[in-house]
């Protein structure tokens, strides 16, 4: 049971991940693949960091995990940002 | 089915090598050929994990990607912006080719040639008989620092040399912002985690992956974080310090050397036991070493900040 919900969560992460990556190249513009990236791409890692914790099983590797996904929340979300800003502050100044 | 399924994964990562090779060389523009890159730095770091080499990926990925990453971006800060694209003339096309192909000829010989290459388990392989006596437990670090010691030395001096040549360099890198809230954020969380995560792998090398030159890269990237963040002097010491720092890495090899000949043996034979302790002291040094080389190399060399009258000097000069 908890390993078919653990793969289940692995691929609807995989899932999260594709529509971000799909969205990075379909969306028109940088703001709306900036959204895109980072708004699935934190979600899906999400889902496949608890999949996987799920799937082993053990809370040393689900606290790891756990921080991996965290870290990744908070450089995605502030290097999305300073690319955001970057690009708003060079197309201010055209 | 599962070996398929590895074989398939394999196979794309080998061609996306290839791809992005190719992309990162034929592309026109700098900067789309540098983050190309950096993404084939992480595609490596994959690759060599799934060779079952995770001390090669971690390096890979925090040295390949993150720091020549970094070093090319700000390398490319400084150039002034060309549209047009490089003129290349046939001959430079077909030298290039020549010498790619000469070289990957030598590389595949050297592979297939390769002396004392030892086939099959761990069982026979003599690494993994001497294990024991090597006093750590990872067989890349008993390499590195016990049965091959010699080479890493010769490669400590190598960057020591590196670093002497980005301090002739001299130029120092001028446009420094502070850091804004966010950037500010960042750098409270991540630089004491980077710091943390680089001793993790500087002790974690005796026995799983990890060591002194993944150590020293993440060490060089908190430097250069706060670097980045406006505050120079933080992310590097100051000019006596920072000679230390460099020196750190080959005085303690040479030291530890001399002092395994003093007490009888020949050098860098280490005794039995202190092995361990000896391995961590040059680890340690090394470390050190490392991330004020890498770092330095992000900065630049040259006059320091806390001494306005040199700064100046040089500033006319150039």
């Amino acid at each position: 049971m908890i390993e078919s919900i653990g793969w289940g969560l692995v691929f609807v992460g995989i899932g999260f991940i594709a529509a971000g990556s799909v969205g990075l190249v379909r969306l028109p513009d940088l703001y709306c693949r900036l959204h895109a990236l980072t708004k699935a791409d934190n979600l899906g890692l999400g889902c496949i960091c608890s999949g996987l914790a799920l799937l082993f099983g053990q809370w040393i590797i689900a606290i790891k995990l756990l921080l991996i996904w965290l870290l990744v929340l908070l450089t995605s979300a502030a290097v999305a940002h300073f690319i955001a800003r970057h690009v708003l502050d060079k197309e201010r100044r055209k | 089915m599962n070996m398929l399924l590895w074989n398939l994964f394999d196979c794309v990562l080998a061609l996306l090598a290839l791809v992005l090779g190719w992309r990162v060389v034929s592309s026109h523009d700098l900067k789309r050929a540098v983050v190309l890159f950096i993404a084939f730095g992480l595609l490596m770091s994959l690759i060599w994990a799934r060779l079952a080499a995770p001390d090669l990926a971690l390096a890979e990925a925090a040295i390949g990607a993150g720091l020549t990453g970094a070093l090319l971006l700000s390398a490319l800060r400084q150039q002034p912006a060309s549209s047009e694209s490089p003129v290349r003339s046939l001959m430079d096309v077909y030298g290039s080719l020549v010498l790619v192909l000469v070289l990957g000829g030598v590389m595949a010989w050297a592979l297939f040639a390769a002396p004392g290459m030892v086939q099959g388990s761990s069982s026979n392989n003599p690494i993994y008989l001497q294990l024991e006596q090597s006093g750590v437990s990872n067989p890349v670090t008993a390499v590195l620092l016990n049965f091959r010691a010699y080479d890493t030395l010769l490669e400590i001096a190598v960057l020591f040399c590196v670093a002497i040549g980005v301090l002739a360099f001299g130029r120092e890198r001028q446009h420094v912002m502070p850091a804004g809230p966010l950037l500010g954020v960042l750098m409270r969380v991540l630089v004491p985690l980077l710091v943390v995560m680089s001793s993790y792998l500087l002790w974690v090398g005796a026995h799983a992956p990890g060591g002194a030159f993944q150590a020293g890269a993440v060490l060089a990237a908190a430097g250069i974080l706060l670097h980045l963040g406006g505050m120079p002097t933080l992310g590097m010491p100051g000019p006596l310090n920072l000679r230390w720092l460099l020196i750190a890495g080959l005085a303690c090899f040479l030291l530890v050397g001399l002092a395994t000949m003093l007490n009888g043996a020949s050098f860098l034979t280490y005794p039995q036991a202190w092995t361990s302790v000896l391995i961590l002291l040059i680890e340690t040094g090394a470390v050190l070493s490392i991330a004020a080389t890498l770092v330095l190399a992000y900065r630049g060399g040259g006059a320091p900040l806390d001494q306005p009258q040199g700064e100046g000097s040089h500033e006319e000069r150039l």
